[in-house]
């Protein structure tokens, strides 16, 4: 039955679509497309792209996205939309819908890397001309990506014409320049080696450097004395730029770990720096955070770019009601003795930990990165900057403002520093104390909570997700001194950005080891951090 | 003494008895298999599924009748990605539960964790998981692949196929990423790589702050010269890895990535769209279309109730290795280690993606070796495949102290053998 019908089917579908023309060229080549072997796919699309048909564009966009199929009765190219039971085809010869076909009848067309490569330049030859400037540049770009034929040099000095976009200009022109490199004429070599000069491009730095490399004889590639030396001021003034974001780049990336090990460490800062509570639960806190995000993104699957926001609030309550619970239940009854408040919260961390696993699952749980997150920030072609650790960066500021205005303007802050400073003399003013505790621990744990939120975006949510900070924020915290919220900050941020210079020739396993080597021997000479608190505090 | 107490007594002994003998009743109609994988911590990821397998495989076994008219019965402990521990648990599933066979490890630490356990109380261990070779013990098989199986003839064809001309080897630092990239070092020097155009990198289990060494990658394939990243991270870094270099826009047809620890389990779950085109190294994947490979995914769906489980390579070489030593124990008769590791060799047990693998005297198997691009729906979509099978070598002949050395376990009864100064080192190499 199923037999028939596919056979019903696929006498329909014929009898829709006419057979191809003989001879026609178009309908040869895509044909082509279903060749067994990644050559003659390969060379099927040259001829597409030089044929310019006007379905040309949409039959290898179909086949770059996959939705190219070959019908295994009689070897015809369809593009379909991939269905669950049927596929609806449409004929790349006329752009009609013909028929529905299902799925077993029909194989994917299969592309691999260098077919995608030639595939995407080839779109990008037919973009050249559509109305939207980013679209254009792109489809530029997409074309310098490979050396480029005259084929498709012709095709941008075309283009170039008619652009009035002035970095779709810059972009065609910078590709023309190394295009006219190869061109036998010295004077027009220079042209282009002068036109060069703002670029950034590494294909272009790298056209020129082997201009002036001596092969072995001594002589170069690059005949002209004049243009040679033109090419290598060029060289020096693109390596400088480059030298100039290289280190931007390596501040960010510096800054964007402190932010990460600030976030982790603030809280701790609050609990550990103000109250002197060490808190082993610091990083399981976090870690409730994070699968905080989790759970809201299970309960709005529809809407994940909005789930990070809505998560910060909950998991601020999550972390900041499980750390009341932890002290009014445990660590109350523990103050002044530190060393048992340490195995305790050590054995809350286990307990926490072994919830979530037998609770969620021992394995990681994937988090979703929302679509405003992901992807980079291209300043120039030398240095671009990834949208989640700007938002961290941000948000970690953010976070450092509310604390600071919760702890310097509200009532509660003031309580909480009066606490902090002397105890019985807040008692004999009036303070509850005992309350104002519970509140300064709920505090730092939910603000552990809302990193949580972001570190979710960054690492594996797992039920070691805390193990791997809590070190970390101790470090954090007692570098940058005790009790201070600025030291934590600046503290973090310094140990971030060593680290990251350190890493390009230490390699990540010796620049954290380094800079451990260096926390220690810091704190051997100032044991009381960068910051340390000064005055009567300080000595109890 | 009533004869009314004397009865009880006599009653409450008569049943103790009982229940000793069923007990003991019960133990003997066992045979006892030990799972010895991590189900929790960085390596859950990828191991927790190898324990799914072997309770599948032993399942599917005691529909048959068990083996030699006894059920056999899983013992499954979990040494949560502490190597220490894993060696704590062996010990455990050897002398305490006294198993007949252990199915386990994943990490190459893991195993050398566990393997003087295994030679001092003479246990048997089946090692699913491709690794880093220079090893073969009497008491252990390797049903994963050698670096021959799997390193170099990725690294073949990206220099061949692609035209790869600078390298990067990108891995987790420990032992099976650092040997495998020495030998590969060593390899594309051979091959007349530049010690320029290659790049080495390690990181930490379980790291997330990838931005400055894809940065670098970024910079090092910018050269001009087509470059590849080899990849030996292993374990749930390669997320963050992968999602960096998506946002970077990396894409795999300027850098593609060759992963030989990524496969459908990993990929399930992570966003897999800026990964598409990138590429892994194994001897199964899942998309393979063969009667054996459909039969086993079938039963994998049916016993973990989810159509949407994947199949991958380890639990392909737990399936071979398990049935190999099934048909072991059913040609002596005896789960004895002795007697079970003397009949496997010469073994032959069908792979899954058609072709027959065959235990070689080194302990060892034979291996078809494929090449996938990562597809949207996370399966692979096969690029490149050996023509025949390639038999593993547990001594690289690439690294300047191990090509002398030989493994043997039926005419030199040695796993080291140095065939220049004619002496078996025993296991202690190096």
């Amino acid at each position: 039955m199923v037999l028939l019908l596919a056979l019903l089917f696929a006498m329909t579908a014929r009898a829709q679509t006419p057979a191809p023309v003989a001879g026609d060229p178009f309908a040869t080549a895509v044909a082509g497309l279903g060749a067994d072997n990644f050559p003659d796919k390969a060379a099927a699309v040259t001829v597409l792209t030089e044929l310019r048909h006007p379905n040309g564009r949409a039959v290898l966009a179909a086949m770059l996205d996959g939705k190219l199929y070959l019908r295994n009765a009689d070897g015809r190219v369809f593009i379909t939309d991939a269905g669950e039971t049927a596929l609806a085809l449409t004929d790349p010869l006329t752009m009609q819908a013909a028929g529905t076909g299902i799925p077993d009848d029909f194989a994917r067309i299969t592309t691999n890397n260098s077919l995608r490569k030639t595939l995407r330049s080839a779109v990008a030859g037919f973009a050249l001309a559509d109305p939207d400037a980013a679209v254009r540049l792109g489809a530029v770009r997409e074309m310098l990506r490979s050396s480029l034929d005259e084929d498709s040099a012709a095709l941008l000095r075309g283009a170039l014409e008619k652009e009035s976009d002035e970095d779709v200009r810059q972009a065609v022109r910078e590709g023309l320049a190394l295009a006219d490199l190869e061109s036998p004429e010295p004077e027009k070599r220079l042209a282009a080696v002068r036109a060069l000069e703002k670029s950034l491009n590494s294909d272009v730095y790298n056209r020129l450097t082997s201009m002036v490399t001596a092969a072995e004889d001594g002589s170069y590639p690059e005949a002209d004395e004049r243009v040679r030396i033109a090419a290598r001021e060029v060289i020096g003034s693109i390596d400088s730029s480059r030298r100039v974001y290289g280190t931007l780049e390596t501040l960010f990336f510096g800054l964007s770990l402190g932010s990460v090990l600030v976030l982790a460490a603030i809280g701790l800062a609050i609990t550990f720096g103000v109250m002197g509570v060490i808190n082993m639960a610091h990083g399981e806190l976090i870690m409730l955070g994070a699968y905080t995000t989790y759970g809201v993104q299970l309960l709005m699957p529809q809407h994940i770019g909005l789930s990070v926001l809505v998560a910060i609030p909950l998991a601020f309550l999550v972390s900041g009601t499980v750390g009341v619970l932890i002290e009014r239940g445990i660590v109350r009854f523990l103050y002044g003795r530190p060393l048992e408040t340490l195995l305790a919260t050590f054995g809350v961390s286990l307990i926490l930990q072994q919830i979530v696993r037998d609770g969620v699952s021992p394995n990681n749980v994937p988090v979703e990165t929302p679509q405003w997150m992901s992807g980079s920030w291209q300043i120039n072609d030398a240095l671009s900057i990834t949208y989640n650790r700007i938002y961290v960066l941000l948000f970690m500021v953010l976070v450092f403002a509310i604390l600071q205005i919760v702890l310097k303007k509200t009532s509660l802050g003031l309580k909480v520093r009066a606490v902090a400073q002397n105890r019985n003399m807040a008692k004999a003013m009036g303070v509850r104390t005992q309350w104002v505790d519970a509140m300064t621990f709920g505090l730092g744990s939910g603000i552990a909570g809302v990193a949580g939120v972001a570190f979710s975006q960054l690492t594996n949510v797992g039920p070691n997700l805390g193990q791997q900070y809590i070190i970390d924020s101790f470090m954090v915290v007692v570098f940058g001194g005790v009790g201070n919220l600025w030291g934590t900050l600046i503290g973090g941020m310094s140990l971030g950005v060593a680290n990251k210079i350190l890493e390009p020739w230490a390699g990540a396993v010796l620049a954290k080891i380094f800079v451990l080597v260096a926390l220690i021997l810091f704190i051997q000479r100032r044991p009381r951090g960068l910051f340390p608190q000064k005055g009567r505090a300080a000595e109890s | 003494m009533t004869m009314k107490t004397f009865t009880r007594r006599l009653a409450i002994a008569g049943t103790a008895l009982a229940l000793t003998v069923a007990a003991s009743a019960q133990a003997a109609d066992t045979i006892k298999v030990g799972v010895l994988h991590s189900l929790s911590g960085t390596m859950a990821i990828s191991e927790t599924t190898l324990k799914d397998t072997v309770l599948m495989l032993i399942d599917e076994q005691n529909k048959k009748g068990g083996l030699l008219g006894k059920k056999l019965e899983a013992v499954v402990v979990d040494p949560a990605s502490n190597w220490p521990l894993f060696a704590e648990k062996a010990e455990q599933l050897l002398v305490k539960d006294k198993v007949a066979v252990v199915f386990g490890c994943w990490t190459s630490v893991s195993r050398k964790s566990v393997l003087p356990v295994f030679e001092k109380n003479n246990g048997l261990l089946f090692y699913p998981v491709q690794y880093e070779g220079e090893e073969s013990s009497k008491n252990v098989f390797y049903t994963g692949a050698a670096p021959n199986q799997q390193a170099i003839p990725a690294v073949d064809y990206l220099m061949k196929d692609i035209g790869v001309k600078r390298w990067v080897l990108a891995g987790t630092d420990y032992v099976y990423p650092r040997t495998t990239n020495k030998i590969l070092e060593a390899y594309l020097q051979a091959k007349g790589v530049a010690p320029a155009d290659i790049m080495i990198n390690y990181t930490p289990f379980g790291h997330s702050d990838w931005q400055s060494i894809v940065a670098d990658i970024k910079k090092f394939g910018s050269a001009g010269k087509k470059t590849a990243v080899v990849s030996t991270i292993n374990g749930d870094a390669n997320v963050p890895f992968y999602k960096e270099l998506g946002n970077q826009k990396i894409s795999a047809e300027d850098i593609p990535v060759v992963a030989f620890s990524v496969g459908e389990e990993e990929l399930a779950g992570i966003d897999t769209k800026p990964l598409v085109g990138h590429l892994a190294a194994w001897n199964y994947f899942m998309s393979e279309k063969s009667p054996a490979n459909s039969e086993w995914i079938k039963k994998w769906h049916a016993y973990t109730k989810n159509p949407k489980r994947t199949f991958n390579d380890p639990m392909e070489a737990h399936v071979i290795g398990f049935q190999m030593w099934v048909k072991a124990v059913e040609k002596v008769k005896s789960t004895d280690v002795n007697k079970v590791t003397d009949a496997m060799i010469g073994l032959e047990a069908p792979n899954l993606t058609g072709g027959v693998s065959k235990m070689l005297p080194n302990h060892h198997l034979t291996k078809p070796v494929l090449i996938g691009e990562v597809r949207a729906d996370g399966q692979f979509d096969t690029v490149w495949k050996t023509t025949g099978l390639v038999p593993g070598d547990a001594w690289s002949d690439f690294l300047p102290g191990s090509k002398d050395i030989e493994a043997d376990w039926v005419t030199l009864k040695c796993g080291n053998y140095n065939t220049k100064t004619k002496q078996c080192s025993g296991q202690n190499y190096k």
